[in-house]
């Protein structure tokens, strides 16, 4: 199973190594990582494995949002089927 | 890898446009709760209903949280309960007490599916249930009733239209301290659907399955977002853009329902192409229609645009789901939509454009506050007029207008929450009991030499 993690918000020092070090605390596999700078906003989406995730999806999903909190920015967890389903025939 | 831009137009769909899971209702059939004692039949009721949707909120809230998408309402339409009230002899109230007691038991907000079917004329259990509906609604603030009173292939059932007027009003004066909330909760019908998710009009029907999950989308927001990014475009170009728009948000609706009915071990039954507004800024059917050029909904050419927004849903919606059904298409109520009340309020909308712009969408006059000195047989004349819209053109068509008790033209009465808040509508001061009075039923309409 894979999910999306998205992170929009102001450029700071650090949110890619923030961020990778929960998935890494939770054995979450980072596959794939894509930065652009939209205007003056940061995005970053991130493409994770969670097949062997060792906390629950939510329990993820929840960390990740906290830590987005913690330095000020969006942090989203999705599964990928509703990007697949959304964007793709 | 995903497109990123693709991500993130999600993301701003969800976070920014409202994009939402209007509903995921369950259908539940209670035709094997039939029983001539009206207690065990409300007993076996309450049984069934808690065994089959034991899961259906918490199901809900972990795809909700799996997929990022918010799941506004989960809800559960049943058998119409005047089949039930046919076999049970006494008081059909019982029945709408042991429904706000599973809805308060599973934690969905509505029960949709106090209901009678009358479009040709009235059963065993179909009048003592249509009688009931204004104490049935009074007493429970969980439970939705809806009559079917015509249809194309029956005509319409002018007796039923006639009483249905006394109990909009009953109805709203039963609740008349609590924002005539009563009125809100009743939808009459012309070719209702079986498979509706969408309340207050829900119901299971005879010919569904035992248990079956619909799911209702919603969107209004991300179409207008959509066509605020091309202003000079062509209408072919508008019609493309909407269709594309309904595709993703579909698509969205068709995995939700896929998804829950896995984990439910329910079958999926359709997915409601439908644009469902909300009170919330910038989830307004009547803003798309501005945005596609008009200065305020309701001005002439409100019918057309109105007509390609919603061919242009479906068209988009077919492709993306495999079972499209229910009402399909934009819904147009008043004060569930800001935009809706921001024109009537400065008088570029009224109730005959409505009327006319119910012929070219989904489904009706919806959510619209009239005067509380209107009489029974004004109401039973609106509900004629839109039946016959929805005969004629073999569509679905849907009345629930609200009496606001003591209040008059140009007041406002507040629902609260999805329902929102309506402005009284003004209404023809000429009288119609005279046609009302005659009853009988309209003939079938011919379904050719078509003018």
């Amino acid at each position: 199973m894979r999910a999306v993690v998205a992170v929009i918000g102001k450029d700071t020092v650090g949110i890619l190594a923030k961020v990778s070090t929960i998935c890494a605390e939770c054995n979450a596999n980072v596959m794939d990582v894509t930065q652009t700078i939209m205007q003056d906003l940061f995005a970053m989406t991130m493409l994770i494995d969670i097949t062997n995730c060792s906390e629950e999806y939510n329990v993820l999903a929840d960390r990740l949002k906290v830590c987005g909190d913690e330095m000020g920015l969006q942090i989203h967890v999705m599964h990928e089927d509703i990007f697949n389903s959304m964007h793709t025939i | 890898m995903f497109n990123s831009k693709d991500i993130l137009e999600t993301i701003k769909m969800i976070q920014e446009e409202n994009l939402d899971i209007r509903t995921i209702t369950m259908g539940i059939s209670l035709l094997d709760c039939i029983d001539s004692d009206i207690d065990r039949s409300c007993d076996k009721i309450y049984e069934k209903m808690m065994r089959v949707a034991e899961h259906h909120v918490e199901t809900g809230e972990i795809i909700e949280k799996r997929y990022g998408i918010p799941i506004i309402n989960k809800r559960l339409s049943v058998t119409p309960i005047s089949m039930l009230a046919a076999a049970a002899k006494g008081d059909p109230v019982k029945f709408a007490r042991t429904l706000q007691r599973v809805a308060e038991g599973i934690g969905v907000n509505y029960i949709g599916g106090y209901s009678a079917l009358v479009q040709k004329g009235f059963a065993a259990g179909d009048l003592e249930l249509i009688n009931s509906i204004p104490q049935a609604l009074a007493e429970t603030s969980n439970v939705c009733s809806s009559v079917n009173v015509g249809s194309t292939r029956a005509g319409i059932n002018m007796d039923a239209v006639a009483l249905m007027g006394k109990i909009i009003k009953d109805s709203a004066e039963a609740t008349k301290d609590n924002h005539c909330f009563g009125a809100a909760k009743i939808v009459v019908f012309c070719n209702a659907v079986e498979d509706n998710p969408f309340m207050a009009g829900a119901f299971h029907g005879v010919g569904e399955a035992d248990c079956v999950l619909n799911v209702g989308v919603s969107g209004p927001g991300v179409v207008r977002s959509a066509l605020s990014k091309m202003p000079d475009a062509s209408i072919d170009q508008v019609a493309d853009v909407i269709k594309k728009t309904a595709f993703k948000i579909t698509r969205m609706g068709q995995l939700v329902g896929t998804e829950a009915s896995k984990m439910l071990g329910v079958p999926f039954g359709i997915v409601d192409l439908s644009l469902a507004p909300t009170p919330a800024v910038g989830d307004s059917v009547a803003h798309i229609l501005e945005e596609i050029g008009l200065e305020s909904c309701g001005a002439h050419g409100t019918t057309a645009a109105l007509a390609l927004l919603n061919d242009a849903v479906k068209k988009g919606g077919v492709m993306a789901s495999s079972h499209v059904g229910g009402l399909s298409g934009a819904f147009i109520p008043v004060s569930e939509d800001a935009g809706m009340i921001d024109a009537v309020n400065c008088g570029s909308l009224s109730i005959e454009k409505l009327e006319a712009m119910t012929a070219v969408c989904s489904v009706g006059l919806d959510m619209i506050a009239v005067p509380g000195d209107t009489s029974a047989d004004t109401i039973s004349a609106i509900i004629a007029d839109e039946a016959a819209i929805g005969m004629v053109n073999s569509k679905t068509t849907a009345v629930r207008v609200i009496p606001a008790i003591g209040m008059k033209e140009g007041d406002t009465i507040e629902f609260g929450g999805l329902f929102g808040s309506g402005p009284v509508m003004k209404l023809s001061s000429f009288s119609s009991s005279k046609f009302i009075s005659r009853g009988g039923r309209i003939p079938a309409p011919l379904q050719s030499l078509k003018n």
